[in-house]
Parts: C-alpha cells; structure tokens; sequence
C-alpha cells in the first residue's frame, strides 16, 4: 500500500515536469490560433528558444538572462510568422513549418560553429539553470503520513518555471475571458471585419497575438534546456510542440480544457516510462511496446470517443482582407 | 565527330590517372552527423586519423556530413577523386558505402559500427558486450542498493546487446544484484532525448538504482545530468565520457573506434588492408573501460583488481560473455 502510493506520488510529480513545455506552447498556441493565426511552429519557436536559453547560459552564466535571451529569440521567430502572416497575408501553415525547418536547422549549425560539440552546448553548472525549489519545512514535515509525502515529493522540489507553467493556465483563462483585450482577441478570431468596423487595428491585435505566443514558447524552450537537462542537445524538442498542439485542439481552444489534456498527455508519458519493465500484479510484466503505444491508442480513444467535434475559431487561417 | 573523338580521349586519359592514382596512400574519411569534434563517436576517429597523420606523415582528405543526403554523396566524391581507403563512421553510412563499393571495385572501403560484406570493404565491427560486462561488474561493485540501471536509446539488437552484456557482467560480480533496464524509444529520435533520458533516470532513482549506465547518444546526455542531480553514479559510453561530471561518472565503455580508424589507414599504407568484417573485442583492444583521474576517488584498488582479473578472463576465454546479436536472447 505504502508502495504503490509512493509510486502513484512519483509518477504524478513525473507527470508535472513532463507537461511543463506541453502546457507553456498549448497556452502559447491558445493565444494565436484565438487570433486567427495558425501556429504550427511552436516546435520550431521552442527548439530556437531552448538553443539560445543554453547558449547564453554557458556563456554568461546566468539563468535570468538566459531565460531573456530565450524568450527574446521565439518572441523574434513569432514576429517573423506575423510579418509573413499578417502583413504579407502569407499562407499560415508554409510559414509555421518554415520557422520549424529553420529552426531545426539553424540551431544545429550554429552549435557546430560556436561550441564544435556536434551541435551539442555545453553543460551547464547549477547556478546558470532554474534548480529545484524546496518549499519550507519540507523536510520537516515527512513523518507526517500522506499529506507529508503528498507535500514533499509532489508540490515542492520542482523549479521555478514549472509553477509558472501551472500559474499561466489561470492567467490565460483571465485574459482571454475577462478582460479587453481578450474580449477583442476572441473577436477578431471569430469575425475580423466587425472588430475593423469598431475601429480597432485587426494588424496590431494579431500581433501582440502572436507575441504573447512567442513570450510562451519562450519559456518552454527555456525550461527544456536549462531547468529540465542542463544542456542543449539538437532537436531536444522531440514533437513536444506539435503534440501541446494536439492537446490545445482537444482542449476546444479553452485554456483549462487544454491545460487537461496537457496533463493527460504528461501523465501518459509519465506511466509509459515508469511501467517499463515493472510487474504489474495480476497481469505480468507489460510489453514495451504496448506502454509506448498507450498515449496515442488513448489519444485515438479519447479523440474519437469524449472529445466529440472541435470547432476552430471561425477566421483561423485566413489573412484579412479591407475591402476597398 | 572528331569533337567526340577527342572528349573520349581526354576521358580516358583522365580515366587512367585516376586509376593510376587509386594507391592506397590517399586515405579519406567521412565524418558523420554530429560532426570531428562531438566529444564520443566521430572525435575518436578523429583521433586516429590524426595519429596516423603524425606518424606516416600522410595526408587524409575529410569530410563532415551534415544531413542524411550527404553520406552517398560524400562518399561517392572521395571515391571520384581516387581515395583509398576511404572510411565511413557509423552504422548510418553502412548502405551509403555498400552503394559506392560496388561502383569503384578498385577502391578500398572502411566502415567502421557497420556491417557490409563486399570484396573491397572492411567492415569493424565491436564486442560492445564485453566491454559492457566490464563496466556491469563495476555497478554492482559500487552500488549500495543492490539496483542498477541500464538505459538504452532506439530499441535495436545493438543497444540491447550492450544492456545485455552489462546485466550478465552486474550479475557476475553480484549473483542477487537487480538490473533495471529501459529504452528510450523504438525510433530515432529516441537518440536525442535528453528529457525522456532524465525522466527515465529518475524513474530508475525512485525503483532504487543508484548506478546507471547509459547507451543512448544525445539521451545520456540527460541521464547524467538526472543522475549527478540526484547524487547517483552514472556510466558513460562510447569514447572516455568521465570528464562530464568527475566525481559522479563511475566510468566509461569506451569503443577505440581511433585503433579502428588508425588501422585501416596504416595497413591501406602498409598494403596489409584485408576486406572482410572483423569484430574488435577486449582482447583486440577495441573495447576496455576508463579509468582516469575524474573517476579515480570512486574506483577502489579492490573493484580495479577485480574488473581486471575478469579483463584476462575474458581474453583468455575463461569468462564467455554471450552476445545478444547472435541470438537475439539475453543467456545469462
């Protein structure tokens, strides 16, 4: 009993550190497909950030400026996705899967020629990442029985961006739902024209739309290489951005809907490795593979079964056009 | 006509010195993704084409590929401009070589990590089991749990044969010792996963283990860095990784892939190149385990004496480490 519970503990406090990035693009994607703009380069805008985040960090030393730096990079990729998007009225997804070519590319050269590491950077000290936050009394309250492991192993110890991440969902819900501005990005999501009518700048609302994007993929790319490994490695991303995608698109564009699948998808991750090679009671050791394929046979189940239809803001994909 | 004539000439004639040139003091190798100076698989080679370059005085050509396409394409223009041998690294280039071999018969091939069989490929393979054995013994010798991991990268026989040697190695220092072992994926991306690396160390952490050992690329890259977190000992792999973090790296199984790449160029000089698949295990030197001030403090004069007692078994053949690649089973 005391076992599987630990267990349980761990692999829920898997699930948080794994989800992170997920959570981080999935709000990122929110804000920009709300917009109107398609964003499939979250991948591409995370694997940027994450490259630079480390690059600064194994040069300077410092987490903070690292973190800069790596937001400054994906808020630089977004902007570029505008300008081909918005100002140019450029096809969204050719330029979302630019950005992820690009990216993929780029960091990998840059790699070669800065840190001659096979596109690897170096790795970093403690003091240039986000470490784990140990919460007061921590270590004071373990004799106390499931709450005390619930609060030591699950709540504490993980580092700062993660309690951002599990901070953004409720913020995003905020915005979007409560005040002006989100108001004006739902509407200019749904039916430009009325928003251009009111008066307001349909160009300008996209762009801070995409910024906001750019600032989340930011941080995700940052956690990926300076909080959760200490170095960057090429293409550490590993479909994270296409998969906060999916989970955005179950999540019916709303942030706590979405945030939920996230969640789904990091805990899946976070059984599918735990059980690797474990006795289950009454079943037998689990085939790899079959751990491996649960996420997407889930993801197939739950698409097909509880999800039922998802209905993408109206104007999602298309440049808007003043009538003259 | 007499246009044509002449071009058929000249084709010839530069045909014939390209064959005239085709001796085998024009060495050449093509590095492969991730570049000479990756610190593990490309760096050894590296090496050894420099020590050869320093000792013979001759001169190799090089190249370093930076996406799939440009293996053949590397390959095959080293082959036009007449090098031989020409040595390709890594198992990725295996289908690239064979492709070319079989086009300038005249020429010598090398692979080394892959498996080609043509008359004029040389292909050098490891005993990466006996090398794993090794470093398995050191794991369980250093673990106070009684729990050691293994984390290996794309599930392939390969990487399993390396978790397999390690386990056999783990259990013959240590017959109740628990070996845990996880693969990080069934595709290639399963390579460059330091995340997934680090939550599966963790993962291994919680079970117990307070020894993992590493075959896994870019991935490992995150197991030792979840390890040296968590205060655990970790095993590097491939070329000498205990420089990442002295004090924690427990040691490394290293393949010489720079004896591969020296040994080829050398006996290409030499004219004692001979095509044929060889496996280089520990009594060829092309396996051993690392020991060096880094990871000095953690190795006692007991666990040496002993890693290296088991060392001349196995040369000696006293001591057989089972293969997993020859049956696909891991015997212990």
């Amino acid at each position: 009993m005391e076992q599987s519970f630990l267990f349980l503990v761990l692999t829920l406090d898997a699930t948080l550190r794994v989800s992170t990035p997920l959570i981080f693009c999935a709000m990122a994607g929110l804000f920009s497909e709300r917009s109107g703009i398609i964003d499939i380069s979250l991948e591409g805008k995370m694997l940027a950030a994450a490259f630079a985040a480390a690059s600064v960090a194994a040069v300077t030393g410092s987490a903070w400026l690292a973190l800069i730096a790596g937001v400054a990079v994906a808020v630089g990729l977004a902007l570029l996705h505008g300008f081909a998007c918005i100002t140019h009225k450029g096809n969204h997804v050719v330029s979302g899967v630019a950005i992820n070519i690009l990216a993929s590319g780029l960091t990998i050269v840059l790699g070669i020629a800065w840190f001659q590491r096979g596109g690897q950077t170096p790795s970093l000290p403690p003091t240039a990442r986000f470490m784990p936050v140990e919460f007061p009394l921590a270590q004071a309250v373990d004799g106390v029985p499931v709450l005390g492991t619930i609060y030591r192993e699950l709540l504490s110890g993980h580092n700062l961006l993660v309690y951002v991440a599990f901070l953004i969902v409720p913020l995003t819900w905020w915005v979007v739902y409560r005040t002006r501005f989100g108001l004006r990005l739902r509407a200019v999501g749904e039916n430009p024209t009325a928003v251009d009518t009111a008066g307001l700048s349909v160009s300008w609302l996209r762009f801070r739309a995409v910024m906001l994007c750019g600032l989340l993929t930011g941080l995700a790319g940052t956690y990926l290489s300076i909080a959760q490994n200490a170095s960057f490695v090429r293409d550490m991303t590993a479909g994270q951005g296409y998969i906060a995608l999916a989970a955005m698109i179950f999540g019916k564009w709303r942030p706590f809907p979405a945030f939920g699948a996230c969640l789904i998808f990091g805990l899946l991750d976070a059984v599918a490795i735990r059980l690797q090679g474990v006795h289950v009671a009454g079943i037998g050791e689990v085939p790899v593979e079959f751990i491996q394929a649960l996420p997407y046979i889930l993801t197939v189940i739950l698409l097909a079964g509880f999800i039922g239809k998802a209905v993408a803001p109206k104007a999602i994909g298309m440049p808007y056009l003043k009538e003259r | 006509m007499s246009f044509l004539k002449q071009s058929a000439v000249v084709g010839t004639v530069l045909m014939m010195s390209f064959a005239a040139q085709a001796a085998d003091d024009k060495p050449a190798v093509v590095f492969d993704m991730g570049g000479k100076f990756d610190k593990s698989f490309n760096q050894g080679v590296y090496a050894g084409a420099e020590r050869f370059k320093k000792e013979t005085g001759v001169s190799y050509r090089e190249f370093e590929v930076t996406n799939e396409t440009q293996r053949e394409q590397a390959i095959r223009k080293m082959a036009q401009r007449g090098q031989s041998p020409i040595v390709g690294v890594g198992f990725a280039q295996s289908s690239a070589i064979e492709t070319v071999a079989k086009e300038y018969p005249d020429l010598k091939f090398t692979i080394i990590d892959g498996y080609v069989v043509l008359p004029n490929v040389q292909a050098v393979l490891f005993k990466e089991h006996e090398g794993s054995f090794l470093v398995g013994m050191l794991a369980a010798m250093a673990s106070k749990t009684g729990k050691v991991g293994y984390i290996g990268g794309m599930d392939i026989p390969l990487i399993r044969a390396f978790g397999c040697g390690y386990e056999q190695g783990a259990k013959y220092s240590n017959p109740a010792v628990e070996v845990i072992q996880n693969m990080t994926g069934t595709t290639p991306a399963a390579w460059n996963d330091p995340g997934r690396g680090s939550e599966l160390t963790k993962g291994q952490i919680d079970r117990g283990a307070d020894v993992i050992y590493a075959a896994a690329g870019g991935t490992g890259v995150g197991v030792y860095q979840a390890a040296k977190d968590s205060g655990k000992l970790a095993i590097g792999v491939d070329s000498n990784q205990n420089h990442l973090h002295p004090g924690t790296m427990l040691s490394s199984m290293v393949k010489r892939v720079d004896v591969a790449a020296y040994n080829s160029f050398k006996q290409g000089l030499d004219g004692t190149w001979k095509a044929g698949v060889q496996s280089l295990g520990l009594k060829e030197g092309g396996v051993d385990w690392a020991l060096d001030e880094n990871n000095r403090s953690l190795v006692s004069a007991d666990m040496e004496a002993r890693v290296n007692q088991a060392k001349a078994d196995i040369i000696s053949g006293k001591i057989k480490v089972h293969d997993y690649r020859s049956d696909n089973k891991c015997v212990m």
